[in-house]
Order: structure tokens, then C-alpha cells, then sequence
């Protein structure tokens, strides 16, 4: 019931969505979710995962799978007076892609990588638009300079693995724009890149929708995204519209308990709230009480863990018959940890954060440098002699779906730590510590039992962090542990991690690309750019005086968020 | 506390394996062929054991004895043969007496079964063989064989092949390029080339042989699959966080790793014994297999080469619908096991 005269370009009425995930186990992804595109306008589907919104997205496109997908009866996607739920695969083909296109999240999976960009890009247009070969081509090129590619000519004939994720991303987007759509739909189209190049592809995709005048469904799982881009806002959640309407009533005056949660739950720019708050904190419409401000920073005087001097890693390829190539993935890097700190790494994807992490823990062979711990030098320890140290630093990984063995129970990978390093006198008593370890980092003492794929991410990422616990570390290195997870989930691990680190005073490598997160959690903060330390400062000088230009065009590319969208509707 | 010391172990909740087993389960075809499998094992360890066809080489019936259902010759082989071929060569008794008549009759009537010590069937459930051996006996006899034959030299061969394909994989550098190189070199080779060099070096016949044969000779396809997956999981996630927590190698590459390609070696034993089965059958009916004090469906195929000739078709009957319904049973479950095991492939 938009106030616009206008027609709604499409309206999506009552739709649900079942998915049989077994002979008798049906899961209802989308439960009578209803909302209008008007045309030209932005409407953001918002929700964490398994909310149904890219199901919601699929079954406009005719997309869902047919073996195991069922549209319910009395469901309705109306599009050009039409019900696109009831035409025939042929009709619906001719409107996907023509009228209606879609870029999806993985671009290089999208691509397929035995043919060049510009032939896929001109194959699109032979089929839509019945041009031939050379016209096709000649369109394809005009298309890539459109999305922005440098030296398109060149580009043209590139395959996708010679394209960065940005410029796969663009190709993807002008296949999308290919046939001049009238509604594109962008399911999370910037989720997989880095922030700097994020910010490009959105300022693309807004310039074409307004010199296209296109509608635009833009899913995201991004709060601060949807600020910037979209004018009307979805929030889903298991299935069900919880809350839509205008970005500013949305943003500023949400009704629902779970809009509210998840507006808050993303850890704020502006102050550092002693915990943050999560979705339960806004259950039957309870208004969490203030918490006190977290004080940050180093003093100075603190007593250092670990120090790591001139740390290099280098891999060797082998190049044609002889020849060697080196890639230097981290370059000299220099820093000290202090005790019961936390250092936030931030970089985008190559910059060598990863590898910084696993060479300090030995995990991976440094080149050359020094890792000071307890006076001595790690990297210099025997492998024979390491095993005293390596309990005493230990890591969280990205993905919670990968760093647990997938044959183990919760409690036998608690129970392997426990017994490598000799901890408890016996089998009974480690498990007692392990039960223990797992009630004190929110889960159940069924737990004990199950296997990692009965639980969800974040519980994975909750049993991770109990394994490091058991060895009662002296530093705990987060790679990325976070930023897999749905922002209410990150919110509660976030709480969680800072609980720990104020009861045992362990010490926190926080390397994670969100700058936000890391602006919540560190006490210092070292910003790497292509294996090297481009700035080291204290979290709030940093982020309000960035010296180095790098960390500046970093801090600028980040979403502005909610507090941004009063003022740009305003202005 | 109070309820931490009675872990409750009826909330035990369901491994991988278990998965697995729920979706077989639910998978008719993997049920009645792991039954057919199961019923040779059970044929297998019964023959093993001597419970039955323990007495496969008495000479039960009259040479060539037809299958009871078909019914008995017209007329018995040999009496018939006297009478038939006694007007006949009539003509060509030159009058001289004959010295061996005496014996020789004495021989054809032993043979009819006249004065033998036990009477011969003219009839077998399934026929006799040339010494008027029971056929059917002999296929079980020969199931015996070549189950034996194929879970045994499957095992060796996967096992090999798991051991080099982990170390390769896990290791890499130089002892990854002498397992590939020690691959390329058997798979170079021309396969039934290699078996024979196998076969003169062992130089003596027997299960035994058959099985060192097969099981030195197999691992090759195991290997490449198992160092793909060493390879693929020695870079995960779960691998470097045993390394974080200190496991030693040995204690990644087996109890981290391996039982999550477990499910390719399980595969691959599967399929490797239905190959070695019919492996086994190919050199046995080549004469490479098991020696003539034993009987397999290889040696019962051999024999059936020449029997053809004179028309009597069930030994090889026998012989290709045990190894068929094995086979196929087999191949089925093998497919089923697959696919339960590793839905993704689906």
C-alpha cells in the first residue's frame, strides 16, 4: 500500500515457499511474505541466513529447484498483469533475463572459466536480443566499459581467473543489464568482496539504475548497506516479513523486537557499549538498559606477551623449467602484544593476515624474523620442544564448517587437546573440564555428544573457541572468527570473547576485515596492506586520524550506516 | 555437577556413519543386493567351514550327468555307446581275437556302473562335470574361491593403496614423488604383462598366489584417489587447528584425516571386490589361477570350454549365474554405498 499512484512494477502476494528436505521432513523456507517493487525504486530484502529471502528471490526468477521446491497454492508474483508463478517454463524464460535478470553473490563461481568474459557477455546478447556475432560483440564491449573496466578491448578477451573479484563482479552486473532489464535483482552482490571494492560495485549499480531506470531488489544479510542504497526496506526473518516500510521509518523508528535487535547488535562507531546488545535483549519489547562505556587503548606500560620482530614469509613458485618465482606474503612485520590486550588486524583479502597469524603459530614456516614469547624465540624452538609453547597460542579460525572434524563428537574434540597436553588426571576428570569449557561458552551439556553438523555456525565457532580454552592460552588468535556469522550471532560471540579475555586476561590477535567490529574490540589497531604493516596506532587515534592514505581510503569505503540515512533523506 | 557424572548416553546423537547407514537403509535395491551378498558371504563361510559341498570332488554321478531337471539321458552314455557303436565296427573286425576283451569288458562294464562299488547317479541336481563331479558343489566350492579370493586381495590392494596414497598425499615432496613414480611405473606397464611377471616370480599356483597377484597389482587406482584427498583435507581447516593444538603427524594423518576419506576407501574396497572377482575368473580361465586341487569359477569356465563342444552347457551355466548375481549384487550395493555415503555425488 505504497502512497505512490504508481502501479507496482511487481508485486509479490502471499507467497510461501516449502522445501522436502526428506520423506517426511518438510522445511518451510517462505511463509506468506508480501511486498511491492515500485518501478525505479530500490527495495532491500534484509535478513540473516535461512530468513527465505534469496528463496523469495528464486521463485520470482522460476529459479527454485523442481525436485524438492513447492510454491504453495494461492501464492502470487504478480509482474505486467501477469502471474509469473503460473507461466509456462518457455513464457518465463523469455522474461528472466529479458525483463528480469540477477547477479548472484559468487562471481566466479557465476562465470564459467573456460570461456573469456567478453564471449559469455556477447553469448547473452545473441540469445536475448537476436543480434549477431559481430554486433553482439561490439555490444558487449560497449557494456564492458559501461560497468567500468579499465581497457576494455583488452579486457574483453580476458578469462574470468584473470579478472579480479571486482571486475568478475562488473561482468556479472553487465550480463545482468545486458537486455536492459526492468527489475534487477542483486542477491548479496558484494558479500564476497573486499570493502574499497564493494563501495565501487554499489555506486556502479546505483549509477546504472538511474540512467537505466531500473527497479532494483537488492538482498543483503547488511544493515549498513541497505542505508545507502535502497528506499524501501524488508526485513525477513525465518520465513515471515517482520517489518517493511521506508528506509526512514525502518531505520529510525522500527517497530518490530527484531528490526530493533538487529540495528543494534552491529557493535557502533561512535562509542564502545560494555556488551553489546542481542536479539534477546529486545524480546516483548524490552528496551536493554545503557551499558557503560568499555575503556580502550594502551597505556604504555603494560607487560608484553609476544613480540614479533621483522616476521617474513615468502612462498617459492616454480616458473616454466628453471626459473623461480618468490611472493612475499608478509614483508618485515614488527609488533608487541600486551597482556589481557587486543591488537584488531585489519586489510582486505591478500594483504597477508592470514599468513601473519599461521607463521607466528608455527603453523606455517616463516622465511625469516623472531617471535619472542616468555624471552625465547619460538620460531627457533625445535620442532621436538614446541609442544609446551603451542598450547600457549592458539587460533580461531574463519569458517566454523571446516576447523572441526567433521567425525568427531564436541566432547572428543575438546577431550584431544586435553589429553595431548597431559591436562586432568584421567579421562573422567577431562571431561569434566571439557563440560565445564562448554557451559562456560553457552552451550548445553548435550553438546557433549553431538556431532559439529548439529550445530549452527555459531555454536561451531563457540565449541572452536572452547577448544582453545582447554589449553588455557596465553593469546588467542580470532582469524576472521566472526565475519561468517549473521550480526545477531556475532554480536552474542563478540560478548562472548570479551568475557573471556576479562576473565583470563588473555591476549587477542583480532584480524578480521571489518573495521567496525575491530574498532569495538581492539585496544590497537594495525592496518596491512600486501604482507606489510602500513600503520600501528592506538584503536582511537586510528580510526579518528587515520596518517597513512591507505587507511584512509579504507575508513572512507565503509558502510556509514543507519546514522548516515536521516541525514541523506534530508539532504 | 550432579547430572555431569550420569552422561546420559540415550541422547547419543547421530555420527556421519549413522547418517549413512539411514540413508542405505532407505535405499531398496542396497538392501535385497546386500542381502544377495550376504547370503554368498554366508555360502562362503559354509563352504569354508565344510558344512557343505565339503565333498565337491567325489565323483557323485555318471560323466556328463544331465541336470535333474532336465531328466536323465534317454539312454545311459556308456551302454548306449557299447550298443551303438558294437554293430558298427562290426565291419572292421578282422577276426582277430581281441586279447583286452576280457579287461576291456570288465572296464565297460565297471563303467556302466554294473559292478562299481557305489551306485552313480544318472542324474545331479545341477549336472556333473566330465568325472561326473556335482556342478552345483563345484559352484559353491568355487564361491568359496573367489569371494575369498576377491575380499582378500581387495583388502591388500586398498590397504596399500590407502597407506601410500596418505603418505604421499600427507607428506609430499620427495616421498610424494616416489609413490608417483612407483605408479607410474605399474601403471606403465601392461597389466596382464605385469601378472604374468608376478605369477613367474611366485612361480607356484594357488589362492594364495592369486590373491599377492591381485593385491600387488590393484592398488594403483586407491592411491590416486586417496592422495587427491589427503592432499584436499591435509590443508583444512580442522587439520591445522590439530596442528595448533599440538596432534603429532601420525595422530593427523589417521585420526584426523583419514576417517574422513574413509568413505573412498570403503568405496573403493567395494569395488575392488567385484574387479578382483572378475579378475580372479580371467586368470584362472587363463590358466594363471588356482591349481587343479581346487576348484574356482575360473577353472569350472576353462572346463566349460571344451564341454560346450559336446553340448553340455551347465557347468557353464552355473559358474556365469554365480559370478553374475554376485557381481551385479555387488555392483549395486557398491553404487548404493556411494551414494549414502557421499550424498554430493548423487
Amino acid at each position: 500500500m505504497t502512497a505512490d499512484a504508481t502501479v507496482p512494477l511487481v508485486r509479490v502476494h502471499n507467497l510461501g515457499v516449502d522445501f522436502r528436505i526428506d520423506r517426511d521432513a518438510t522445511l518451510q523456507a517462505v511463509k506468506g511474505v508480501s511486498f511491492d517493487i515500485p518501478p525505479r525504486g530500490t527495495v532491500a530484502l534484509v535478513g540473516e541466513s535461512g530468513s527465505g529471502k534469496t528463496v523469495t528471490a528464486l521463485a520470482m526468477l522460476g529459479l527454485l529447484p523442481r525436485s524438492n521446491a513447492t510454491v504453495l497454492p494461492g501464492s502470487r508474483i504478480e509482474y505486467g498483469g501477469r502471474n509469473l508463478l503460473e507461466l509456462t517454463p518457455g513464457a518465463l524464460r523469455a522474461v528472466r533475463g529479458a525483463e528480469i535478470s540477477m547477479v548472484f553473490q559468487e562471481p566466479m563461481s557465476s562465470l564459467n572459466p573456460v570461456f573469456t568474459a567478453g564471449f559469455q557477455l556477447a553469448e547473452v546478447l545473441e540469445k536475448h536480443t537476436g543480434l549477431t556475432g559481430r554486433q553482439a560483440r561490439a555490444r558487449a564491449l560497449e557494456l564492458i566499459r559501461e560497468v567500468g573496466i579499465p581497457e576494455p578491448a583488452a579486457r574483453i578477451r580476458a578469462y574470468p581467473h584473470e579478472l579480479s573479484g571486482g571486475q568478475q563482479q562488473r561482468i556479472m552486473i553487465a550480463m545482468a543489464i545486458a537486455c536492459e532489464p526492468r527489475l534487477l535483482i542483486a542477491d548479496e552482490p558484494t558479500t564476497a568482496l573486499d570493502v574499497t571494492v564493494e563501495k565501487q560495485i554499489l555506486r556502479l549499480i546505483a549509477e546504472l539504475q538511474a540512467r537505466r531506470h531500473m527497479a532494483m531488489l537488492f538482498i543483503t544479510h547488511d544493515l549498513a548497506l541497505v542505508a545507502e542504497i535502497a528506499d524501501h526496506v524488508v526485513v525477513m526473518r525465518d520465513g515471515e516479513v517482520r517489518e517493511q516500510g521506508t528506509v526512514e521509518q525502518v531505520f529510525d523508528a522500527p517497530r518490530d523486537d527484531y528490526t530493533r535487535a538487529l540495528l543494534a547488535c552491529r557493535p557502533p562507531l561512535a562509542s564502545r557499549p560494555w556488551r553489546l546488545p542481542v536479539i534477546d535483549d529486545f524480546r516483548g519489547g524490552a528496551v536493554p538498559a545503557p551499558q557503560p562505556e568499555r575503556p580502550r587503548g594502551l597505556r604504555g606500560d603494560e607487560e608484553i606477551v609476544l613480540e614479533v620482530r621483522h616476521l617474513a614469509k615468502r612462498f617459492a613458485f616454480r616458473e616454466g623449467l628453471f626459473g623461480k618465482r618468490e611472493f612475499a606474503a608478509v614483508k618485515d612485520l614488527s609488533f608487541r602484544l600486551a597482556r589481557g590486550k587486543t591488537l584488531g588486524v585489519v586489510g582486505e583479502s591478500g594483504s597477508g593476515k592470514t599468513t601473519m597469524a599461521l607463521t607466528l603459530m608455527r603453523l606455517s614456516r616463516a622465511s625469516g624474523g623472531e617471535v619472542l614469547f616468555d624471552g625465547r624465540d619460538l620460531l627457533a624452538v625445535p620442532e621436538a620442544a614446541a609442544l609446551p609453547y603451542k598450547r600457549r597460542i592458539q587460533i580461531v579460525f574463519q569458517n566454523p564448517y571446516a576447523s572441526l572434524n567433521p567425525r568427531f563428537t564436541a566432547g572428543e574434540i575438546l577431550l584431544e587437546p586435553l589429553r595431548i597436553h597431559g591436562v586432568g588426571a584421567g579421562d573422567a576428570e577431562r571431561a569434566a573440564i571439557a563440560r565445564k569449557l562448554l557451559d562456560e561458552v553457552g552451550l548445553p551439556e548435550s553438546a557433549f555428544f553431538k556431532y559439529p553438523h548439529e550445530f549452527s555456525g555459531g555454536q561451531r565457532q563457540r565449541i572452536a573457541v572452547a577448544r582453545c580454552l582447554t589449553m588455557k592460552p596465553d593469546v588467542l588468535i580470532c582469524d576472521e572468527a566472526v565475519s561468517a556469522l549473521d550480526v545477531s550471532v556475532q554480536a552474542q560471540l563478540l560478548n562472548l570473547l570479551q568475557d573471556l579475555q576479562d576473565e583470563y586476561r588473555m591476549s587477542y590477535i583480532f584480524i578480521s576485515h571489518d573495521l567496525a567490529v575491530v574498532r569495538y574490540m581492539a585496544d590497537e589497531v594495525m592496518v596491512m596492506r600486501a604482507g606489510e604493516a602500513v600503520e600501528l596506532a592506538g584503536a582511537d587515534e586510528l580510526y579518528a586520524r587515520p596518517t597513512h592514505p591507505y587507511t584512509r581510503e579504507l575508513l572512507a569505503a565503509m558502510p556509514a550506516g543507519r546514522r548516515a540515512a536521516p541525514g541523506r533523506s534530508a539532504g | 555437577m550432579s547430572a555431569a557424572a550420569a552422561p546420559a548416553p540415550s541422547v547419543l546423537s547421530a555420527g556421519l556413519w549413522r547418517l549413512a547407514w539411514t540413508r542405505l537403509s532407505r535405499d531398496a535395491t542396497a538392501l535385497v543386493s546386500a542381502a544377495i551378498v550376504l547370503l554368498y558371504l554366508v555360502l562362503m563361510a559354509a563352504s569354508a567351514a565344510g558344512f557343505i559341498a565339503g565333498d565337491w570332488s567325489r565323483e557323485a554321478g555318471v560323466s556328463y550327468a544331465p541336470p535333474a531337471f532336465q531328466g536323465p539321458d534317454a539312454v545311459s552314455p556308456e551302454p548306449s555307446a557299447i550298443a551303438d557303436t558294437g554293430p558298427a565296427a562290426a565291419p572292421e573286425d578282422l577276426g582277430i581275437p581281441d586279447p583286452l576283451a576280457g579287461a576291456l569288458a570288465e572296464i565297460r562294464k565297471e563303467l556302466a556302473g554294473g559292478s562299481a562299488a557305489e551306485a552313480k547317479a544318472a542324474t545331479l541336481p545341477f549336472g556333473g562335470d566330465k568325472w561326473g563331479r556335482d556342478v552345483l558343489k563345484k559352484a559353491i566350492k568355487g564361491t568359496e574361491t573367489s569371494m575369498v579370493v576377491g575380499l582378500v586381495a581387495a583388502a591388500l590392494a586398498v590397504f596399500l593403496g590407502t597407506l601410500f596414497g596418505a603418505m604421499a598425499g600427507y607428506r609430499g615432496g620427495g616421498t610424494d614423488d616416489f609413490f608417483n613414480w612407483l605408479y607410474s611405473v605399474f601403471t606403465a606397464v601392461p597389466y596382464l604383462l605385469l601378472v604374468l611377471a608376478i605369477a613367474a616370480v611366485l612361480n607356484q599356483k594357488g589362492v594364495l598366489t592369486v590373491i599377492l597377484i591381485l593385491g600387488l597389482t590393484g592398488w594403483t587406482g586407491t592411491f590416486r584417489l586417496v592422495r587427491a584427498e589427503y592432499l584436499r583435507h591435509k590443508a583444512r581447516e580442522y587439520v591445522l587447528a590439530a596442528d595448533a593444538i599440538g596432534a603429532s603427524h601420525f595422530q593427523r594423518m589417521y585420526r584426523h584425516i583419514l576417517p574422513n576419506v574413509s568413505h573412498v576407501v570403503l568405496v573403493q574396497l567395494s569395488l575392488h571386490v567385484v574387479l578382483f572377482i572378475k579378475s580372479e575368473v580371467i586368470l584362472s580361465f587363463l590358466g594363471f589361477g588356482v591349481g587343479v586341487e581346487t576348484v574356482s569359477w575360473g577353472s569350472m569356465l576353462n572346463e566349460a570350454q571344451n564341454e560346450l563342444l559336446l553340448g553340455k552347457w551347465w557347468q557353464l551355466a552355473a559358474a556365469t549365474a554365480a559370478m553374475a548375481v554376485l557381481v551385479t549384487a555387488f555392483s549395486l550395493f557398491t553404487d548404493a554405498l556411494r551414494d549414502a555415503l557421499d550424498p554430493r555425488l548423487k
